[in-house]
């Protein structure tokens, strides 16, 4: 009746079809041909008396309680089948998703966007949905996923491509004038093939920050210390790792130390303790509520390639 | 045939007021007389709604632009779903045939508050010339759909705030009538109607009335925040102005999903009127009937999540709103169960009513497991905003609600005219409207399973024959609503003159005359009896 699943996410939902569809079918063939029998066999030429019966509290339980049982037994299918699709594997394949009127890109990251979604098969792939305007909807029928892209929210969706070939992707929430042409093509190819594919994929987007320097932004620590080699309030950042600095104490001694992880930790968490000669005290606070130690680690990485 | 040409009593259709004409139609407060100005808006508009519809599947039937471009069909889907709706489907059965035989099948001369129901249907009719209008004032039809979803409907550049303001007219309409409904049951029943002495169709119009009454200033103000929210740009619902999207579709679906029973419910009412009379037998089960109508309205409340499956609401949201849809189901599948058995055993007569009220139940139970897949969690993910769930609503408010209001039709036309219609005819009609109903609505369930979204101008090559079908089946569908409602329209005046209880129904409305007097009942009935009671020997 439909196209084949092509994701292992396919199986339980139309599981779920089968169950219900199978169950309408019989009680929808059933109460329509007893319907009709019973207009046929009850016919007023043929039956001139009607019954006076109302009704029967035995009925009445019985066909509350099966009903209630069969629609909770689908329930139960739906609930099965959805529960996969919120699962995701940790090793899933993360490739953000962009809705924006009338178009999907898929940013691979390093800058890397392309207009059709290309996943390796036999690999989880997360979309992490991203809308720049309204209410999307990314649609996948052959792998029976659809999230709404929704602006503000980190939706997602993930799935498992389980054959090669060309899958349609369709937007499916209403968002104007060429809402119906918001199609583009999901491919699922081997995984050599996706590599090379990626390589070659040049990089037209923004290339995303370092961690590290993502945390030195966030801080604005960029605003007294610069990475071009100019003095601010504070030092310079580029060049200083691994190098040797005099620098003051609390007690106003002077010393040479290496500029290593350990010492920049400390300028972090307890700036006034040992200053660089040459810049005053008291100009900063301490981050240790603000940068975590992670952070830190990712600066120190930052710094280390920064010359 | 001995055709007597008139009847003999001065009905209301006759009664003098204070002005002659037209105007003692528009300035009367005979809740009869208003319930046929109901009739004749509702007709109108369900046929203009109809021909956008038909031209819709014109546009469809072939890929690529046919007869409008993407602007157009989207506007047209947008007024399409608007007129049917807030104007056609909302007030549908409960304004109209509500209007007309609730005072008398309770028998009371008229609602609780006469001229606030002539006023309601003066709300209704500026609700829906503003509707008319967004098509023509400002800049360009809206282009929203009916379910204004933001941030689009708060950035659309056409003319969405009339379309806006329509819908929350409409909506004071609806609450001031289910507000008239629920005092004239409490205060007007006959002496001797208990609350369980009550026929069915009131009992259905009560659970109907608090619906609105509780759940329609909800869509009111939210409708009021995205005109705020456009004109004054506060960011109640768009993200560019601080807004939360979801917020807006939680607002909205917490009157549209039980607005969905305020459609069904009284469809419901009358079709559990028809099987008794037709049956010549009591109904089955009378009180799981009118006490599930209760638990209708009252769950109905609690399951508008079931439309946000896939707008990423937490994972135990989703659960528990697919268990309640689930649990909803339950009390539709007892009335099946008890409309078959009132037929069951019954000296059953095959009249055009009873016919629409059987193909109710077909198509309805075609609705109403379509909705449970629906329901599911897993199958929701595949079919949500597909053609498939285009199919679904149009099995449960054109084929449920719609048949329902046909079969109304043509129940209560000899005690609303006083005239016969054609039978013959309204078999001809309901057979191509029934098989036309089908090739246009059943296709789309398949297309939806093949992945065919719903709103699109154009589609993908592989979704054709699908298209092509159902257009086919538009141009049946239409040709047999001309023909059923041609042949009432005829004999509106021509008819065979019809007794006072053509069918020998035995609820209050066929205790007096066709069509009834100005005042219903000379004297107020005194009421001994359960309401389905055909043989006064047995008990």
């Amino acid at each position: 009746m439909f196209n084949n699943g092509a994701s292992n996410l396919a199986e339980g939902v139309d599981k779920a079809f089968a169950f219900i569809f199978i169950t309408a079918l019989i009680f929808i063939v059933a109460i329509t041909a007893f319907m009709i029998w019973t207009v046929v066999r009850y016919r007023r030429s043929k039956n001139k008396e009607a019954a006076q019966f109302t009704g029967s509290v035995k009925l009445e339980i019985i066909w509350t309680v099966i009903p209630t049982i069969i629609v909770l037994i689908m329930f139960w299918y739906g609930w099965m089948g959805f529960r996969e699709m919120r699962r995701v594997p940790e090793d899933a394949l993360e490739i953000t998703a962009i809705g924006r009127i009338w178009e999907w890109e898929f940013d691979y990251g390093n800058g890397k966007l392309s207009k059709t979604l290309v996943v390796p098969i036999n690999q989880p792939v997360k979309l992490n949905l991203v809308s720049e305007d309204y209410n999307h909807s990314l649609f996948i029928p052959a792998f029976r996923v659809k999230e709404d892209v929704v602006p503000g929210y980190d939706n997602f969706l993930w799935f498992e491509p389980t054959f090669l070939g060309e899958y349609d992707i369709l937007c499916t929430e209403y968002c104007g004038l060429l809402h119906y042409d918001m199609v583009t093509l999901a491919r699922v190819v081997e995984q050599e093939e996706y590599e090379t594919w990626l390589t070659d994929l040049e990089a037209t987007g923004n290339i995303p920050d370092h961690p590290g320097l993502a945390v030195l932004k966030k801080n604005a620590c960029l605003a007294c210390h610069s990475l071009e080699g100019v003095k601010l309030v504070g030092p310079a950042f580029d060049g200083v790792f691994g190098t040797e600095r005099i620098i003051v104490d609390e007690s106003g001694n002077e010393k040479t130390i290496l500029v290593d992880a350990d010492y920049i930790k400390k300028s972090v968490y307890e700036p006034n303790a040992e200053i660089v000669k040459g810049y005053g005290k008291n100009l900063m606070q301490s981050y240790d509520k603000l940068v975590s130690e992670e952070e830190i680690a990712q600066i120190v990485e930052y710094l280390k390639d920064l010359k | 045939m001995g055709k007597q040409d008139t009847y003999s009593h001065i009905s209301y259709l006759e009664h003098k007021g204070r002005f002659k004409g037209i105007m003692s139609w528009l300035t009367s407060t005979d809740h009869k007389k208003i319930g046929l100005m109901y009739l004749y808006a509702i007709v109108v508009f369900f046929f203009v709604a109809a021909v956008l519809g038909v031209l819709m599947r014109i546009e469809k039937m072939n890929p690529g632009p046919d007869i409008m471009d993407a602007q157009t069909y989207n506007g047209i889907f947008t007024l399409h779903g608007v007129i049917m709706i807030f104007i056609v489907v909302i007030p549908g059965i409960a304004a109209v045939f509500g209007n007309f035989f609730l005072p008398i099948m309770i028998g009371a001369k008229d609602v609780a508050f006469p001229k606030l129901n002539l006023f309601s249907w003066y709300v209704y009719i500026i609700g829906a010339i503003l509707g008319v209008l967004s098509q023509f004032a400002g800049d360009g039809p809206p282009d929203t759909g009916w379910t204004f979803y933001v941030p689009y409907a708060a950035n659309s550049s056409t003319n969405v705030i009339f379309a806006l303001t329509a819908a929350f007219v409409l909506g004071f309409s609806s609450i001031l009538t289910g507000l008239n409904f629920i005092v004239t049951i409490h205060r007007l029943r006959a002496p001797g109607m208990t609350f369980f002495k009550m026929p069915l169709f009131p009992w259905s119009l009560y659970a109907t009335a608090w619906i609105q009454i509780l759940a329609t200033p909800i869509v009111g103000i939210t409708l009021l925040m995205v005109i705020a929210e456009r004109v004054l740009h506060i960011g109640f619902f768009d993200p560019a102005l601080g807004g939360d999207p979801l917020l807006f579709q939680h607002l909205f679906w917490i009157y549209s999903h039980p607005a969905v029973y305020v459609m069904i419910l009284p469809a419901m009412g009358v079709v559990t009127e028809i099987f008794p009379t037709f049956s010549q037998k009591p109904v089955f089960g009378y009180g799981a009937i009118a006490i599930s109508s209760l638990a209708i309205a009252v769950v109905g409340y609690f399951v508008w999540g079931h439309h946000m499956f896939t707008t990423g609401i937490s994972y135990w949201s989703r659960w528990f709103f697919s268990f309640l849809t689930f649990i909803v189901a339950v009390p539709s599948a007892i009335k099946v169960f008890n409309w078959i058995s009132t037929m069951y055993g019954g000296s059953i007569q095959m009249r055009p009513p009873l016919l629409y009220a059987i193909s109710f139940i077909f198509l309805f139970l075609i609705g109403g497991f379509t909705g449970l897949t629906l329901g599911a969690l897993a199958t929701n993910v595949h079919v949500h905003d597909t053609s498939f769930v285009v199919a679904h609503f149009h099995y449960i408010i054109f084929g449920g609600m719609g048949f329902a209001f046909f079969a109304a039709m043509h129940y209560w036309f000899p005690k609303i005219y006083g005239r016969m219609y054609s039978d013959k005819m309204a078999y001809i009609a309901w057979g191509i409207l029934f098989v036309g109903f089908n090739v246009l609505y059943f296709p789309l369930f398949i297309l939806g399973l093949q992945g065919m979204p719903r709103r699109y101008f154009d589609y993908l090559p592989e979704y054709h024959n699908g298209h092509l079908i159902s257009s086919i089946g538009a141009f049946i569908t239409f040709t047999g609503l001309i023909l059923m409602i041609g042949n009432l329209i005829y004999h509106r005046r021509r008819g065979v003159v019809a007794p006072s209880n053509p069918y020998q129904g035995v609820t209050l409305e066929w205790q007096i005359e066709s069509p009834p007097t100005h005042e219903n009942f000379e004297t107020i009935p005194v009421i001994q009896n359960p309401p389905y009671l055909f043989k006064k020997t047995e008990k």
